[in-house]
């Protein structure tokens, strides 16, 4: 059980920067998800803190020990691979035993220590078979087993869940999160699913071309992401961005765009000192922080309904505003029709302004 | 249906024609197949027959006679041991050798890899034994290994590397690197991750190269012929001149007969590996 601090850690290949200047710190027992598009350095950050790869510069702190320029073995970490990484040729109790057998374990023990993990996995009637006999979910499981059997300071999990289908992959969720809150043991999650990271994460780092752009709880992620990036990122439909131009006066504000002017002047005294009457401003609201009005009101936006998605639970209501598709969440069994002129209201509170560069302008 | 239905049926022309074409055909292919296969035939004929000649012609009487004289033959038959224990000491330096640098090459990124494996290329198509054979002579003699098995294996050896090298990177590349990220991450150290997972998923390739070095160095006679001296280190190789006259003409019997036994062990161990591990050429398990 330990912390995991990752100090100023740069990695370049060559020319290409893959992580620049990460700091991190995970505390003892944590969920921590690192999360991003592919390409975004969120591999090669778990690779480091693994040993698989050593930083160009910075330090990697496991616990109380500056691990930098320990192998893997050194480091007291397991992993769990993309692709699970069995070794064909050996049986699942060979596989899920390897650690303890690397480390001079006796072969007693190797085998009931082996058979209680597998227990607890529910595979323990697999032990004699070789990995291409079992399923994609069943490999899974024999590979959490082998990370789990020798008891690691940290576990660390790369995308465990991309080969399993659709289905496995909720039930796998949900066991891997219950394990983990079990064991207790610090785990680092690369995942490019955003709602795998706010399903299963204490906290996670949101990645974007080798740089941490934001870290917090995913729901505070979620309440205020800090970019527009991460804003459109996380969310599932992501957050509505649209472009306005802003109004600004020592008692009021106001967004304006080409169809219509927003009265935004409650959020006066929580906009930053660096926006300027006549800024370019990215306006951000989340579907479910939406309403359809019957009529237009300061606080609204007219638009005509592109599209609408019933889907059981909510109905999608996909709207055009200017040049901007925004999707509308709605609680209603009476949606509105395809191509109804539509006035779209918006809870105040929520609404987020980001500035020309991209970063979040209110407090 | 594009044709026009200008006959209801093919005409006895086309098929004297098309048995003509697939006859014409089939004649030429048994022609070449048996200018290969003559040799073989005549090896397989002559050592039974008493009075071999070069022609290939089955014996009126099969006689084992020729097999009788050529075992009285110490020398000879100790020849036989003699290459085998050549064979398998190249077999397993080889093997052994070539697999260690092809993991290298395949797995480091050392500057300078890229010409070293250029250089091997070279080396191994361009620099053949008998363009060496005076230097390595010399350098043999200078190293007091004249007349042993060990100077034999070693140049052998020397020799082979470079394609086996090429032959086992080839199957090590296609192994992913997750299986020995993975044991690196379990604890294993480097040698127990070669060992106990690397190892193992090549052994098809280690297979192909041990038998193609066998073959090799069983098969060799430059060699031995000048690095060897004394006749109880002889290959069979070498040993088959003792089945000439003194006028320096083969004895067609006795060197056929010879040479059947010479080819037996190949043979047997081809099909052994064969029946046990199989061969595959091409490089990778796909998982």
């Amino acid at each position: 059980m330990a912390r995991v601090q990752l100090h100023d850690v740069c990695k370049r290949f060559g020319h290409v920067t893959a992580v620049e200047s990460a700091n991190l710190s995970i505390g003892d027992g944590e969920f921590f998800a690192l999360l991003g598009p592919s390409g975004c350095g969120k591999t090669t950050t778990l690779r480091l803190i693994a040993g698989l790869e050593t930083p160009t510069s910075g330090r990697i702190v496991i616990g109380e020990r500056d691990v930098t320029d320990l192998p893997p073995r050194d480091r007291d970490v397991s992993m769990v691979f993309q692709d699970y990484a069995l070794y064909p040729h050996m049986t699942i109790l060979d596989n899920v035993g390897y650690p303890l057998k690397v480390r001079g374990v006796p072969r007693p023990e190797i085998q009931s220590r082996v058979g209680a993990v597998a227990e607890s996995l529910r595979i323990n009637h697999l032990l004699d078979r070789r990995p291409a006999q079992l399923s994609g979910g069943q490999q899974q499981r024999a590979a959490v087993a082998r990370c789990v059997v020798h008891s690691p300071q940290v576990f660390l999990f790369d995308e465990p869940l991309s080969n399993l289908d659709a289905k496995l992959r909720l039930e796998a969720r949900g066991f891997l999160k219950h394990l983990q809150k079990e064991v207790g043991i610090t785990a680092v999650y690369v995942t490019h699913d955003q709602a795998e990271a706010m399903a299963l994460a204490d906290r996670m780092a949101v990645m974007s071309e080798g740089r941490i752009i934001q870290v917090g709880s995913p729901l505070a992620v979620y309440r205020r992401p800090e970019t527009t990036f991460v804003a459109s990122f996380i969310g599932n439909p992501p957050m509505n961005l649209i472009p306005c131009r802003l109004a600004l006066a020592d008692g009021s504000a106001a967004l304006s765009t080409p169809s219509f002017g927003l009265d935004i002047t409650p959020l006066r005294p929580r906009l930053a000192a660096s926006l300027h009457n006549g800024d370019t401003v990215t306006l951000g609201i989340r579907p479910e922080h939406m309403t359809l009005c019957a009529e237009s009101m300061p606080c609204t936006m007219p638009g005509q309904v592109y599209a609408i998605q019933p889907l059981g639970s909510e109905v999608l209501v996909l709207v055009q505003v200017d040049d901007t598709t925004i999707a509308v969440r709605l609680f209603t069994d009476d949606p509105p029709l395809q191509a109804q002129h539509v006035h779209v209201g918006l809870t105040m509170e929520r609404v987020m302004l980001y500035d020309s560069a991209g970063r979040l302008a209110v407090t | 249906m594009n044709q026009p239905a200008r006959q209801s049926r093919p005409s006895l022309s086309h098929w004297i024609r098309f048995f003509l074409s697939r006859g014409a055909f089939a004649l030429l292919v048994s022609l070449i197949s048996a200018f290969f296969a003559l040799p073989m035939l005549w090896l397989l004929l002559t050592p039974f027959n008493a009075r071999g000649t070069l022609a290939v012609e089955i014996p009126a009487q099969p006689t084992l006679a020729n097999f009788q004289r050529v075992f009285a033959n110490a020398f000879a038959m100790h020849a036989l041991v003699n290459s085998a224990i050549l064979g398998l000491g190249g077999m397993l330096l080889v093997t052994l050798v070539a697999t260690l640098a092809a993991y290298s090459l395949a797995r480091t990124d050392v500057p300078g890899r890229d010409l070293f494996v250029y250089g091997l290329i070279l080396f191994s198509s361009v620099v053949t034994g008998t363009a060496a054979m005076v230097p390595i002579f010399m350098m043999i003699f200078y190293l007091g290994l004249i007349d042993t098995h060990l100077a034999v294996i070693l140049v052998c050896t020397g020799g082979l590397l470079p394609t086996a090298t090429f032959i086992m990177r080839d199957f090590i590349e296609g192994l992913p690197r997750s299986y020995e990220e993975s044991a690196l991450v379990s604890g294993a150290t480097p040698w127990q991750m070669f060992r106990d997972v690397v190892l193992p998923l090549v052994r098809p390739g280690m297979m192909v190269v041990a038998i193609w070095a066998f073959v090799n160095v069983w098969g060799t006679f430059l060699i031995p012929f000048i690095l060897l001296r004394s006749p109880q280190n002889m290959p069979a190789t070498v040993a088959i001149y003792s089945f000439y006259t003194e006028a320096g003409t083969p004895i067609i019997t006795l060197t056929s007969a010879y040479s059947l036994l010479f080819g037996l062990p190949v043979l047997f161990l081809y099909l052994f590996v064969n029946w046990r591990y199989g061969f595959r050429f091409f490089g990778g398990i796909k998982r």
